[in-house]
């Protein structure tokens, strides 16, 4: 028998028994993209569909490949809280809640992985003679 | 609220079907679902902040594909374009940015409610409009813009 009260117990403990430090990292990646989200839009939109060129000189500026980085980041850590928060709302049965909540988070990976690799081989593409 | 008094009366026929009803296997009162309620704008605006959420999670690989046709070569950055640049390409594209607006400007009036502003229901509904409006707009002036820069529009 544990000494503490029934409310001090389930304190805390929603459907996903855990929470405050889920709660703080939504907001301070949401902080962050406010900022980035609207640099990604002006940037984004003025290069998608013209020229190839231009988005590669656009990119081997350090600063413009630096950011669309760190907006990307911010964005996959943002979803994966967002998704986990979809998730644990509604999907009742505990196994199928287990599955997509590791298939949200190897999805954000895997996305992050393949945006990295792309912005390091554009800056890369400038500095080969 | 007073129908539902009036036909709760004890003896009246809906408390005699419930009744009867009730000997069936665990036939359990339901209480009213999303149907039943005229929609205040907290509620579209909240469950539109979670549509517009969904929608950017899948808008993250039409970033991927535009970042990887760039690194990748011409033939694939001419593929993205032509995809980009189609009339189903435009849409979706003004799908995600205006998705993007949606979830941007209602999620600093989230930030605003976390830090204790705007709660009064008359300031939560008038914001609440006020964002779908801004969205829209914002989701506009960045195609304007884009058209400007020759970007996106042909």
């Amino acid at each position: 028998m544990s000494v503490r009260t029934p409310l001090g117990q389930v304190e805390g403990l929603g459907a996903a028994h855990r929470g405050t430090e889920h709660f703080i990292s939504q907001r301070v990646t949401a902080i962050a993209l406010v900022p980035l989200a609207i640099w990604f839009v002006f940037s984004a939109f003025a290069l998608i569909g013209g020229e190839r060129s231009d988005a590669v000189q656009f990119f081997a500026e350090p600063l413009n490949a630096i950011l669309m980085a760190l907006f990307v980041i911010a964005a996959l850590m943002h979803m994966v809280l967002g998704l986990q928060m979809v998730i644990e709302d509604y999907v009742t049965s505990e196994g199928g809640k287990i599955v997509l909540l590791v298939l949200n988070k190897f999805f954000a990976w895997a996305v992050g992985a393949a945006v990295i690799y792309a912005l390091l081989k554009i800056t890369f593409m400038q500095s080969t003679p | 609220m007073g129908g539902l008094a009036h036909t709760l009366r004890p003896g009246s026929k809906s408390v005699k079907f419930m009744a009867e009803k009730a000997k069936g296997p665990r036939a359990r009162p339901l209480s009213p679902h999303l149907q039943i309620y005229r929609w205040p704008v907290t509620m579209a605006t909240s469950i539109t902040h979670r549509a517009t959420g969904l929608a950017l999670a899948a808008g993250t690989l039409l970033v991927a594909w535009w970042l990887i046709a760039i690194a990748s070569g011409a033939e694939a950055y001419d593929t993205f374009s032509m995809v980009a640049r189609s009339p189903l390409g435009l849409l979706i594209l003004f799908g995600f940015v205006w998705s993007l607006a949606f979830h941007l400007l209602n999620g600093i009036r989230h930030l605003a409610w976390d830090s204790g502003f705007g709660f009064e229901v008359k300031t939560a509904e008038r914001t609440g409009v006020l964002v779908y409006v801004l969205s829209f707009v914002v989701a506009l002036a960045v195609f304007a813009y884009a058209y400007v820069a020759k970007g996106v529009m042909p």
